[in-house]
C-alpha cells in the first residue's frame, strides 16, 4: 500500500495558500499562447475554469455532451452560494466557514483544501457580481444573504430559486467572451470517452461526436476533468439525465486513483417517487428549510387515515404533530445538515408515520411563516385588524417572493397548491462528494490530469453542506486551478503542438471503437434503461441511506452479475456513426456498472459510519453516525486494476492540526 | 390514459421529414410528457424499431434542453413550463398528440425533434456578457449597490433559459425575445452599461445574420415563454438600439 502525497504546504493553515502562490512557477502571457488545456464539462467548475484559462491566454478547448455549454446541471442548483463576506455581521469569518465545512464533512476532508475554498468564497461573489449576476438585494440596495443547514449564520448568496442557474449563466458569458475571441474552441455534444497518455502524461482525449457518431481525436498539454458527479449511478436521482461518471471514470481505469466512492449525498427534501414509469427526482431547494417546518403526525392513525385518503394534513393541530427535527436537534432545528435530516426521515418513514400513499414522504410546512410574514406586512401596512384571511394572502406574497419557482415545480409535478396544503417531500440521491483523488494542486495520480469540483473528492468529506458545491465549484475554477496548473505547465513552453497522429492516440482510439463495436454487436433484448434501472435499485435498496456489510456484499454480487447480463443481453438500436442517444446511454451505464460494485466495495470497507455513509452496524444508542476515528481518519482512494473488484486500496490520512475531532452534534 | 401520438421523424438534415403515427396505452396522469416518450421508446427499441431522437436533459425546466412543439405550442399547452414539466394529467383519455421539432431557418434539424440552437450561442458569443477578466481584485460586491427594482427585472430577464421556443412560436422565427432578454440585463445594471452600445449593436447584427426572423410585434413569444420573460424586454432592447445607433460612432 502506497502513501499519496497530498503535496500540502508546510506553514500556518491561514499562510499556506497565499505563500504557495507566491512561490509556485509561472508561464509567461507568450508562453501560455502556445499551450493547450483540454476541460471536460462546462458547469461551474469547467465553464469557469475554461474561461479563467482562456482570459490568461491559455487555448481552451471544452466539451460538453449538450447542445450548449449553458445546460450543464450546475443550472439546477436551486438554493444559495456560501462565501465568508460577513455581510451580515453575525460572527461570520473564513474561520468559521472552514470549521462548519469541515464539521458539516464529519472530519473526512482535507483541512488544507477547505480553508482555501474558505479563503476564496469572497472573491467569488466580488467576480460574479462584476459579470452582472443579479444575486438577490435588500432595499438599500446591498446583497441579501440566507442561511443553510449545517450553519448559524446567514452566509448564503442567492437568485431566488436560480442561484445556479444564474451563476452558470456568468461563468457561460465569460465562456461566451472567450469563445468569440476565439481563444475557447468550444465542442458541443462531444463526449470524452477516453483519456490518452503519452509518456505517462495527459495529453488528449477520445471524443464521440455525438451528431455524426464519429470518434475525434484531441490534444493539449493537459486535460482537466470537471464532468461532475455520478448520482445517477442510482437511476433515480435529482441530477439530469445525461449526467454520468464517464469522464471519471475513463481517467480512473487510466490510472486516476477514485476516492471515497461511498460517500453519496442523500438529499432530505425532494418530491417524492410517484411510480415506476419516473425517470428523474425533483430537489426542493434547502433554503425551503429557512421557513418550511418538517413534521409527520404524532399518531400512527392520523398518518394510517392520510396514507388512505381519509384525512388531510390540514386537518391536523400542531399539537398532534410531531416537528421531528425540531424535537431531536433543537439547536439547529429545521436546519441540520443534509444526511442527518435525512435519516430522521427515514426513521420517522419506517417507522410508520409517512404521508404518502406509499409511505415514503414528510411534511414541508409553510402555514407558520405565511402567517409571521402576513403580520409583519399588515403591521407594515398600518392593518392591526387585518383577518386571518388577508394575513394569510400577504405571507403568501412574501413566500412567493422568496421561493416562488420552487412551489411552481412542486405545484405542476404534484398538482397541490404548497401555499394551501405542506408540502410532501422525502430524501433522494442528489450529490456524491467522493470523486477522482486529486493533491492540493487538484492534479489526479495521473500527471497532467486535472479534476475540479464534483468530480473530484476534495472538500467536502462525508458530506457537503447546502449552498458549498456551487462555492467549490467556482473556486476550483476561477481561483485554484488558473494557478496551479501554471506550476506544471512551465515544464511544458518548449514542448509545442501535440500531434493526434502518435500511436498512442491512434492506439486509443482503437480500443474505444471497439468497446463501441462490442456493444452494438451484443444486440440482445433489453434496453439500456432496464439495466440502468435495475441497477439503481440495487443501490438505493443496498448502498443507499443506510448500510450494512450483508446488504453490501449482496449488492456486489448482484451487480457483477447484472454487468454480465448486460455484456450479454442489451439491445442498442441504430447505428455507431449517427446520431444515437441510446449508444450514448450505453456508453455511460456500461461506467456506471462498474463504479456501482466500487461504492459498494468501500462502503465495505469503510466499517464506521460518517457524515452520508451510514453503516447499520455503527449508530449510538440515539441512532446517530458514529465515526471511527481511530481506525478510519484517512481518504480511501482506489486503484484501478481490471476489475472493480480487485481495486487496491491506498490511504491518504487526514491531519487535523487546526479542528479538534469530536462527535459531530446538532443538539 | 390511450393516446394517438403524430410524431415529426426526420432520419437526418437532409430527410424531407414526415408525421409517422403511434398509439400508446397504459399512459398515467401523473407522468410527465418525457417519461411518456421514454416510454414510447422503450416499446420501439424492443420492437426493433428506431426510437424517436428528442433533446432532454434536467428534467426539471431550468436546462433549457427540451424543445417539443406539441398540438401547435412550444412547450405543450400548459403555460410558464418547459416540455419536461408538462404532466399527462392535462391531457385526456383518447386525444391524438402532435409533437414537432422547433421549426425555424435559424434551427436546423439534426434528427427527428432534436434541432441545433447553435445561432443562439453565437449571438451571446458577440456580446451578451461584461469584459472582466478573473482576478480575485474586483470591487467588493457590496460597493455596487444596486436599487432592488432594478436587481429585481434584471434577475426576470436573467431567468431567459435559451431553449428557443419564443423563436419556435414566432412567425417570423425572430429570436427578439431570446436577445433581448440577455441585454435588458446587462442594461440594467452598472456593470454592464459601459459595454452598452456595442453590446446591443453586435448582439442584433448577429441575430440577423444567423437568419432570425424581424420582430413584428405579436407578442406569441412572450405567451410561450416558459420563463415568462416580458415583451417589455423587447421594448428596452429597442430603446437600447435606437440609443446606440444615435451615439455610436
Amino acid at each position: 500500500m502506497s502513501i499519496l502525497d497530498s503535496k500540502i504546504p508546510s506553514g500556518e493553515l491561514n499562510q499556506k495558500w497565499s505563500s504557495y502562490k507566491d512561490h509556485i512557477r509561472l508561464v509567461n502571457p507568450a508562453n501560455k499562447r502556445n499551450i493547450d488545456i483540454i476541460v471536460v464539462g462546462t458547469g461551474l467548475a469547467g465553464g469557469s475554469a475554461s474561461a479563467a484559462l482562456a482570459e490568461l491566454g491559455y487555448n481552451v478547448k471544452s466539451f460538453c455532451f449538450q447542445d450548449s455549454p449553458r445546460r450543464a446541471h450546475s443550472i439546477a442548483a436551486q438554493g444559495g452560494i456560501n462565501a465568508a463576506k460577513n455581510y451580515q455581521g453575525d460572527g461570520d469569518s473564513v474561520f468559521r466557514l472552514f470549521y462548519d465545512t469541515v464539521k458539516g464533512g464529519d472530519y473526512r476532508a482535507r483541512e488544507a483544501n477547505v480553508y482555501r475554498l474558505a479563503e476564496v468564497s469572497a472573491s467569488i461573489i466580488d467576480q460574479c457580481v462584476a459579470q452582472g449576476v443579479p444575486f438577490a438585494r435588500e432595499y438599500g440596495g446591498l446583497l441579501d444573504n440566507r442561511s443553510f443547514g449545517g450553519s448559524q449564520v446567514s452566509r448564503t448568496f442567492y437568485a431566488k430559486g436560480q442561484t445556479g442557474q444564474q451563476l452558470l449563466l456568468g461563468a457561460y458569458s465569460a465562456m461566451s467572451r472567450q469563445i468569440g475571441k476565439g481563444k475557447i474552441q468550444m465542442y458541443n455534444r462531444h463526449e470524452m470517452l477516453d483519456l490518452v497518455l503519452v509518456d505517462g502524461k495527459a495529453r488528449g482525449i477520445i471524443a464521440r461526436n455525438l451528431v455524426t457518431g464519429s470518434l475525434e481525436r484531441f490534444s493539449a498539454h493537459a486535460v482537466v476533468i470537471a464532468s461532475g458527479g455520478y448520482g445517477n449511478v442510482f437511476y433515480l436521482s435529482t441530477n439530469a439525465m445525461g449526467s454520468n461518471v464517464s469522464a471519471a471514470w475513463k481517467v480512473h481505469k487510466k490510472g486516476a486513483y477514485f476516492a471515497n466512492p461511498c460517500y453519496t449525498q442523500i438529499h432530505p427534501t425532494c418530491i417524492p417517487v410517484s411510480g415506476d414509469h419516473q425517470s428523474k427526482l425533483t430537489l426542493m431547494s434547502e433554503s425551503l428549510r429557512n421557513d418550511g417546518r418538517i413534521w409527520v403526525p404524532k399518531n400512527l392513525e392520523d398518518s394510517k387515515a392520510i396514507r388512505e385518503g381519509r384525512m388531510k394534513p390540514t386537518d391536523i393541530t400542531d399539537e398532534n404533530k410531531d416537528f421531528f427535527l425540531e424535537r431531536r436537534y433543537p439547536a439547529f432545528g429545521n436546519l441540520v445538515p443534509r444526511d442527518v435530516a435525512s435519516r430522521a426521515a427515514k426513521e420517522r418513514c419506517d417507522a410508520g408515520f409517512g404521508v404518502n400513499t406509499t409511505g415514503e414522504a414528510v411534511y414541508l410546512d409553510f402555514a407558520s411563516a405565511i402567517e409571521r410574514y402576513g403580520r409583519e406586512k399588515a403591521r407594515m401596512n398600518h392593518d392591526g385588524e387585518a383577518s386571518i384571511e388577508i394575513i394569510m394572502d400577504l405571507g403568501a406574497e412574501v413566500v412567493k417572493a422568496k421561493y416562488g419557482n420552487l412551489f411552481q415545480m412542486y405545484y405542476k409535478i404534484v398538482d397541490q397548491d404548497p401555499y394551501k396544503t405542506p408540502m410532501m417531500i422525502y430524501p433522494a440521491v442528489h450529490y456524491t462528494m467522493g470523486g477522482v483523488w486529486v493533491d492540493y494542486n487538484l492534479m489526479t495520480t495521473i500527471t497532467g490530469c486535472y479534476a475540479t469540483g464534483e468530480a473530484n473528492f476534495s472538500d467536502h468529506g462525508a458530506n457537503r453542506l447546502g449552498a458549498s458545491a456551487l462555492m467549490q465549484g467556482l473556486a476550483d475554477g476561477y481561483f485554484v486551478l488558473p494557478y496551479t496548473i501554471a506550476d506544471y505547465l512551465a515544464d511544458d513552453i518548449r514542448t509545442g503542438k501535440i500531434s493526434t497522429d502518435l500511436p498512442e492516440f491512434v492506439q486509443t482510439e482503437n480500443d474505444v471503437k471497439a468497446n463501441i463495436e462490442r456493444l452494438m454487436n451484443i444486440k440482445g433484448t433489453k434496453t439500456v434503461d432496464y439495466f440502468h434501472k435495475r441497477l439503481g435499485k440495487i443501490m438505493w435498496d443496498k448502498v443507499g441511506m443506510a448500510r450494512n456489510a450483508e446488504g453490501l456484499n449482496w449488492a456486489i454480487a448482484e451487480i457483477q452479475k447484472l454487468r454480465e447480463e448486460f455484456y450479454s443481453n442489451v439491445r442498442i438500436p441504430g447505428t455507431v456513426d449517427s446520431f444515437n442517444p441510446e449508444l450514448d446511454k450505453a456508453n455511460r451505464v456500461c461506467d456506471f456498472l462498474e463504479l456501482g460494485e466500487l461504492m459498494a466495495k468501500d462502503a465495505l470497507d469503510r466499517e464506521e459510519s460518517c457524515g452520508g455513509h451510514f453503516r447499520e452496524e455503527h449508530q449510538t444508542e440515539e441512532g446517530e453516525a458514529q465515526r471511527n476515528d481511530d481506525k478510519y481518519a484517512y481518504v480511501a482512494a482506489w486503484e484501478y486494476t481490471g476489475k472493480p473488484s480487485e481495486a487496491i486500496l491506498h490511504k491518504e490520512a487526514l491531519v487535523f492540526d487546526n479542528i479538534k475531532l469530536v462527535q459531530r452534534s446538532y443538539k | 390514459m390511450k393516446l394517438t401520438l403524430k410524431i415529426w421523424r426526420q432520419s437526418g438534415p437532409n430527410d424531407k421529414g414526415q408525421i409517422v403515427t403511434y398509439p400508446i396505452d397504459n399512459i398515467e396522469g401523473d407522468m410527465s410528457f418525457l417519461d411518456m416518450m421514454d416510454v414510447l421508446n422503450e416499446e420501439l427499441i424492443v420492437k426493433g424499431e428506431d426510437p424517436v431522437a428528442f433533446d432532454h436533459d434536467c428534467r426539471e425546466g431550468i436546462c433549457g434542453m427540451c424543445s417539443l412543439f406539441i398540438n401547435g405550442e412550444a412547450h405543450g399547452p400548459d403555460r410558464a413550463i418547459t416540455t419536461c414539466q408538462l404532466h399527462m394529467r392535462k391531457f385526456s383519455d383518447g386525444e391524438t398528440i402532435y409533437i414537432e421539432p422547433w421549426r425555424a431557418k435559424a434551427f436546423p434539424v439534426i434528427k427527428d425533434l432534436v434541432v441545433d440552437r447553435g445561432a443562439l450561442d453565437r449571438v451571446m458569443a458577440s456580446g451578451g456578457f461584461v469584459s472582466v477578466n478573473t482576478s480575485g481584485n474586483t470591487v467588493d460586491a457590496n460597493a455596487i449597490p444596486i436599487s432592488k427594482i432594478d436587481a429585481d427585472k434584471a434577475f426576470e430577464a436573467a431567468t431567459c433559459i435559451g431553449c428557443g421556443a419564443c423563436v419556435a412560436s414566432c412567425v417570423n422565427a425572430s429570436a427578439m425575445l431570446f436577445v433581448s432578454a440577455k441585454v435588458s440585463q446587462l442594461a440594467l445594471l452598472p456593470q454592464g452599461k459601459i459595454e452598452a452600445t456595442e453590446r446591443v449593436l453586435n448582439m442584433v447584427r448577429t441575430m440577423d445574420e444567423e437568419g432570425f426572423g424581424n420582430c413584428t410585434n405579436t407578442g406569441a413569444c412572450a405567451v410561450e415563454c416558459p420563463k415568462e420573460i416580458s415583451l417589455d424586454n423587447i421594448a428596452r432592447m429597442n430603446r437600447e438600439y435606437f440609443k446606440a445607433m444615435l451615439t455610436s460612432e
